[in-house]
C-alpha cells in the first residue's frame, strides 16, 4: 500500500469554489476519516483523486508521483448509493471480472472471483446472480470486492453505509476494519456520520467550507477538538445535549 | 417470462399476431403470389371486385389483391431499413458526448437539438430531393430525418445511465470508452430504444407510402403500398378500393408496430400499465370495531395495510396497536421494510385504494378513520412532515402561497390572510427574510430549509399531533439538530402530540418519551425511551441497539451484526417472524407466533438476561 497526498487541492465550478487549498495525507496502512456536513465537499475531493472532478489547482500525488487520471486506476473508489453503484445487466463475477488489471484464462478468473468474494464475506455462488437479487449491505460488498479487484494502492469510500440499512451498517464496517487489519488497506473514508468515522478511522479530517479546519488521530480530534466547527459538530449529535432541557 | 408477459395481454396479442401476419406476408408473399401479381390479363383491365380479384384490378388487368401482398415485402423492408438508419444514427450521435468529450459534445448535442425542431416532413422532403428520388434515396432521406429524435432520445438515456455510479466505477477501472459505451450504457438504454424504434417504424412505414404516394419514393416497375395508392388514386371515384386497398394494409401494418412496442413498453415497465396482474387473492378477514382509548390524541388498533404486489398481497403492517396521549412523543424504529413509513401513511389518512387499510379503530383526534370520508375533515388538527420534503411541494409552485393554500383549503381564508399567517409561519420556524423566502420556489431552499417550511405547512392550522416520517434522514448533524430543536419546540408552544419514525435510535431516544420497536409489520417491543439502550428485552431490540456504533462503542470489538436478511413481506413466517434470525429461536418460536405483551412479544423475554 502507499500514500495518497492531497496538495493545495482547489476545484471551482464557475465562480463558486469548492475546495480551497485542500492539504491531506493518507499514509499507507492508515484509515482517514474525512468528515463534514453535506455540499462542504467531502465528495469532490475524493473524486478528484480519480479524475472524476476537474482540478482548478494543485496537485494529488500517489508515493510522489501525479495519480494517473487516464485508464486503471491505482485509486479506486467505492460510492454511496449501493442501487446504483452496479450495472443492473451485468452479474457480480462480471462486475468483478471487468475491474481486474490483467486478463485472466476461465479458472484463475473463477478463482480470483471466489477470492474478492470471501473478502468481503460473500458466498462464491454470489458470482452468478444480478445485482437485483443482492440485498443493499451485499451490493456494497460486491463493490467494495470491486474496488479490490482493480489492485489498488488506496481505497476511496465515499458514504458507502449511509444508504444502509443500522443491521447491515454494522456488517460493512467490520469488514472495512478487517480489511485495513489483514491486507494492510490505505483508505479515504469518508462520513457525515461520527461515531461511524470513530468506530473505523485511525487520523481523522474535517472539512468546513472546503477548507479542512482540523486534522489529528480520531480519539484526540473527537475526543479533544480544538477547533470551534469541530464542537459544534459534536454538540449536534443525538444525545450530546439533552434536547428538551435545551430548548 | 417477459415474452410470456408480452403475449398475456390483449394489446400484446393484438400486436404481435398482426405483426406476425404483415411479416409472413413480407416474407412470403412475393414467392406465393409473385406471379398472380405481375400476370396481365387484357380481357379485364380495371374492373373492380369480383369473386376472382377481391379488389378488383389495376389497368393492365392484373390482381391488386395479390399486388397489396406482394407489395407488403418492399414497403416492410424499406421501413426496416429506414428506422434502422435512423437508429444507428440517433446512437452514434446521441453518444457523441461520451465519445468525444464535452466540448464537440456540446456542439452535436446543439445541432441535433436544432435539427429536432425543424418539422420531420421538411426535413424528409429536403433530403429526398438530395438522395434522389427512387427506393435507396427515400429510405436514406427518411432515416437521416428521423435520426435527430432519435439521437435526442438517446442522448437523454444516455446521459441518465452515465451518472451512475457503476458507469464511474468502470472509467476508474480503467475501461475504455467505448467498452463503457457497449458494456454499460447501451444495455441499459436497449429496452427504451427497441420500444421507440418499433413504434417509429409504424410511422414510417406512414412516412414511405407518404414519399411513394407523391411519387418520390418507389418507382415503376417496383411497387410498395404507396405507389400502388398513388396508381389507384386516379380511379377512386369508380374503383374506390384500388386506393383504398394498400390504404388499408399501411394502417394496419403499422398498427401491427406500434400495439407492439406498446405491448413492449408495458411489458419492460415503461410507461403506463393498465391491468398488470397483482393478486390480492387474501380473504378480507372481519374486523371487529372497538373503541379508541379515551384522552389520546391517537389511537389504533389491529392496524393493517395489505399492497396488492404481483407475488401475492404484500403483508406490509399485519395487526399494529398503540396510542399516543395528548401532548406525548412516541418514536417508531425498525429497519427500512419493517413498516414504519406505511403505518405513519395509515395515520396520516393517506393511504388510497389498491393498498388496503383495515383496523378495529384508527381514531385521529378525535375523528375515525375507518369511517367513510373521514380524512377530509382530519384538516389541521394534524401536520406530516416527510423525509424528503422536496417530493412533498409542488415544485412549479413558490413556498408561500403553497403555505397559504392550506389554510384557505380547510380555514377558508382569503388570499391576502392566508399568505400573511404563511410568512408568519415561516418565521415561526425560523426561517429568515420570510416575506422574501416565501415568494421563492422549493428548489430555491436548502434541504433544512424545506424541512422546516414543511413543519411551518404543518403548523397554518392548530395540529394536535405530528406525524414525522424521517423527518431528518435527509440532513446532516447540524441541520438535523436544528429541526429536531424545532420539532421540540413547536412540541412545547402547541402541545402537540408527536409521532416521530426514524431508523436512527439515538434520534427516538434523544426526542421520544417512549419507543415502539417494529419488525415484519409488527410492534415487537414497546418501551420508555430511556429504556432501550440498557432495558429491551426482545432480543431485535438488543440486536438493533448493538448494532449501531456511538461515540461510546468499544472500538477492540467487532460491531454486533444481525445475521441474515430481514422477513420477506410476501412470505411472513408462521411463528415468529424474527426467529430465522434470532440466536434464541426454538421449534415452539417457528411454530407459534408471540402475542405482544406486557411491551414486549417474544416467548422468551423472560430469559433473556438483561
Ligand atoms: N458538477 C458540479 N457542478 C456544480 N456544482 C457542483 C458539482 N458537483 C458538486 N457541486 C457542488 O459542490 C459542493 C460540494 O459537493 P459534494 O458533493 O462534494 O459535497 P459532500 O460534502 O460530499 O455532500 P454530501 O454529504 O451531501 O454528499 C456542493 O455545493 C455542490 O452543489
Ligand atoms: S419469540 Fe423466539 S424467535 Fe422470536 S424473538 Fe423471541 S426468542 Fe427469538
Ligand atoms: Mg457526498
Amino acid at each position: 500500500m502507499s500514500t495518497l497526498s492531497f496538495h493545495d487541492v482547489r476545484v471551482r465550478y464557475g465562480s463558486h469554489t469548492v475546495l480551497d487549498d485542500v492539504s491531506l495525507e493518507v499514509t499507507d496502512g492508515q484509515t482517514v476519516g474525512l468528515v463534514g456536513e453535506s455540499g462542504c465537499g467531502k465528495s469532490t475531493l475524493a473524486r478528484a483523486a480519480v479524475g472524476l472532478a476537474p482540478l482548478t489547482g494543485g496537485q494529488i500525488l500517489l508515493d510522489g508521483r501525479p495519480v494517473p487520471n487516464r485508464g486503471r486506476r491505482p485509486v479506486q473508489m467505492v460510492f454511496q448509493d449501493p442501487y446504483s453503484s452496479l450495472d443492473p445487466r451485468m452479474t457480480v463475477g462480471e462486475s468483478l471480472a471487468e475491474a481486474m488489471p490483467e486478463r485472466l484464462g476461465r479458472t484463475a478468473r473463477q478463482a480470483e472471483i471466489a477470492r474478492l468474494l470471501a473478502l468481503v464475506h460473500l458466498d462464491a455462488a454470489r458470482a452468478a446472480d444480478l445485482p437485483g437479487r443482492l440485498s443493499g449491505g451485499q451490493r456494497q460488498r460486491v463493490a467494495l470486492a470491486r474496488a479490490l479487484a482493480a489492485r489498488p494502492q488506496v481505497i476511496l469510500a465515499d458514504e458507502i453505509t449511509s444508504a444502509l440499512d443500522v443491521s447491515v451498517q454494522g456488517a460493512v464496517l467490520n469488514l472495512i476494519r478487517d480489511m485495513r487489519r489483514d491486507l494492510g488497506l490505505s483508505m479515504l473514508f469518508i462520513s457525515h456520520n461520527l461515531a461511524v468515522v470513530r468506530y473505523v478511522a485511525d487520523h481523522v479530517a474535517v472539512l468546513h467550507n472546503g477548507r479542512i479546519v482540523e486534522f489529528g488521530p480520531t480519539a484526540q480530534v473527537l475526543g479533544a477538538p480544538r477547533h470551534d466547527y469541530t464542537r459544534h459538530l459534536l454538540a449536534a449529535l443525538p444525545g450530546a445535549v439533552p434536547l428538551k432541557e435545551q430548548t | 417470462m417477459r415474452a410470456a408477459r408480452v403475449l398475456l395481454r390483449p394489446v400484446g396479442f393484438a400486436g404481435f399476431g398482426l405483426l406476425t401476419l404483415v411479416l409472413l406476408a413480407a416474407a412470403f408473399a412475393p414467392v406465393l403470389w409473385g406471379g398472380r401479381a405481375a400476370a396481365v390479363d387484357t380481357g379485364n383491365l380495371l374492373a373492380g371486385p369480383s369473386a376472382e380479384h377481391w379488389i378488383g384490378t389495376d389497368n393492365l388487368g392484373r390482381d391488386l389483391f395479390a399486388r397489396v401482398l406482394v407489395a407488403a415485402r418492399l414497403s416492410i423492408v424499406l421501413a426496416v431499413a429506414a428506422t434502422a438508419i435512423s437508429l444507428v444514427l440517433g446512437i452514434l450521435l446521441g453518444a457523441a458526448p461520451m465519445l468525444l468529450g464535452r466540448r464537440l459534445g456540446r456542439l452535436v448535442t446543439s445541432a441535433v437539438n436544432v435539427l429536432v425542431a425543424f418539422p420531420g416532413l421538411l426535413l424528409v422532403l429536403f433530403f429526398a430531393v438530395v438522395f434522389g428520388v427512387g427506393a435507396r434515396g427515400a429510405a436514406l432521406a427518411v432515416g437521416v430525418a428521423g435520426a435527430p429524435a432519435f439521437a435526442r432520445l438517446c442522448h437523454t438515456l444516455m446521459a441518465a445511465v452515465s451518472e451512475r455510479d457503476y458507469v464511474a466505477a468502470a472509467r476508474i477501472a480503467g475501461v475504455s470508452r467505448i467498452r463503457v459505451l457497449l458494456r454499460h450504457v447501451l444495455p441499459n438504454v436497449a429496452e427504451p430504444l427497441i420500444v421507440n424504434a418499433t413504434m417509429a417504424a409504424g410511422g414510417v412505414l406512414l412516412t414511405f407510402a407518404g414519399l411513394s404516394f407523391l411519387g418520390l419514393g418507389v418507382q415503376a416497375p417496383s411497387y410498395d403500398w404507396g405507389k400502388l395508392m398513388q396508381d389507384g388514386l386516379n380511379g377512386i371515384y369508380v374503383h374506390p378500393l384500388a386506393a383504398l386497398g394498400p390504404g388499408i394494409a399501411v394502417v394496419l401494418a403499422g398498427l401491427a408496430f406500434n400495439l407492439t412496442g406498446e405491448a413492449f413498453a408495458a411489458a419492460f415497465g415503461l410507461g403506463d400499465q393498465p391491468g398488470r396482474a397483482h393478486s390480492m387473492e387474501e380473504p378480507r378477514e372481519p374486523v371487529a370495531a372497538t373503541p379508541a382509548v379515551p384522552r389520546t390524541v391517537l389511537s389504533v388498533e389491529g392496524l393493517r395495510v395489505t399492497i396488492p404486489g404481483p407475488a401475492g398481497p404484500i403483508r406490509a403492517v399485519r395487526g399494529v396497536t398503540f396510542a399516543v396521549s395528548e401532548g406525548e412523543a412516541v418514536g417508531v424504529v425498525g429497519e427500512s421494510g419493517s413498516g414504519k413509513s406505511l403505518t405513519a401513511l395509515a395515520v396520516a389518512g393517506l393511504i388510497e385504494p389498491p393498498v388496503r387499510v383495515e383496523a378495529g379503530h384508527l381514531v385521529v383526534a378525535g375523528e375515525d378513520l375507518m369511517a367513510a370520508g373521514a380524512h377530509r375533515r382530519l384538516g389541521t388538527s394534524l401536520a406530516i412532515v416527510f423525509q424528503d420534503p422536496m417530493t412533498s411541494f409542488n415544485p412549479a409552485h413558490r413556498v408561500g402561497p403553497q403555505l397559504a393554500e392550506v389554510s384557505r383549503f380547510h380555514q377558508r381564508m382569503g388570499r391576502k390572510a392566508a399568505l400573511a399567517r404563511a410568512v408568519d409561519r415561516l418565521r415561526a420556524v425560523r426561517i429568515r427574510e420570510p416575506e422574501r423566502r416565501a415568494r421563492q420556489y422549493p428548489f430555491e431552499f436548502s434541504g433544512g430549509m424545506r424541512q422546516r417550511a414543511m413543519i411551518g405547512m404543518g403548523l397554518m392550522g392548530d395540529p394536535r399531533l405530528i406525524v414525522a416520517d424521517e423527518p431528518t434522514t435527509a440532513l446532516d448533524v447540524t441541520v438535523q439538530r436544528q429541526v429536531l430543536e424545532l420539532l421540540a419546540e413547536v412540541r412545547r408552544d402547541t402541545g402537540a402530540a408527536l409521532l416521530l419514525i426514524s431508523h436512527d435510535v439515538s434520534v427516538v431516544t434523544d426526542v421520544c418519551d417512549r419507543v415502539l420497536v417494529m419488525y415484519a409489520g409488527l410492534v415487537v417491543e414497546e418501551l420508555p425511551s430511556k429504556d432501550l439502550r440498557t432495558l429491551a428485552r426482545h432480543p431485535y431490540t438488543r440486536a438493533l441497539v448493538a448494532a449501531v456504533p456511538d461515540m461510546d462503542t468499544d472500538l477492540s470489538r467487532p460491531l454486533a451484526v444481525i445475521p441474515g436478511l430481514p422477513a420477506d413481506p410476501v412470505h411472513v413466517p408462521a411463528g415468529c417472524a424474527f426467529a430465522p434470525r434470532c440466536p434464541l429461536a426454538d421449534d415452539h418460536c417457528r411454530a407459534v407466533a408471540p402475542a405482544l405483551v406486557a411491551g414486549v412479544a417474544c416467548h422468551k423475554s423472560t430469559e433473556v438476561p438483561v
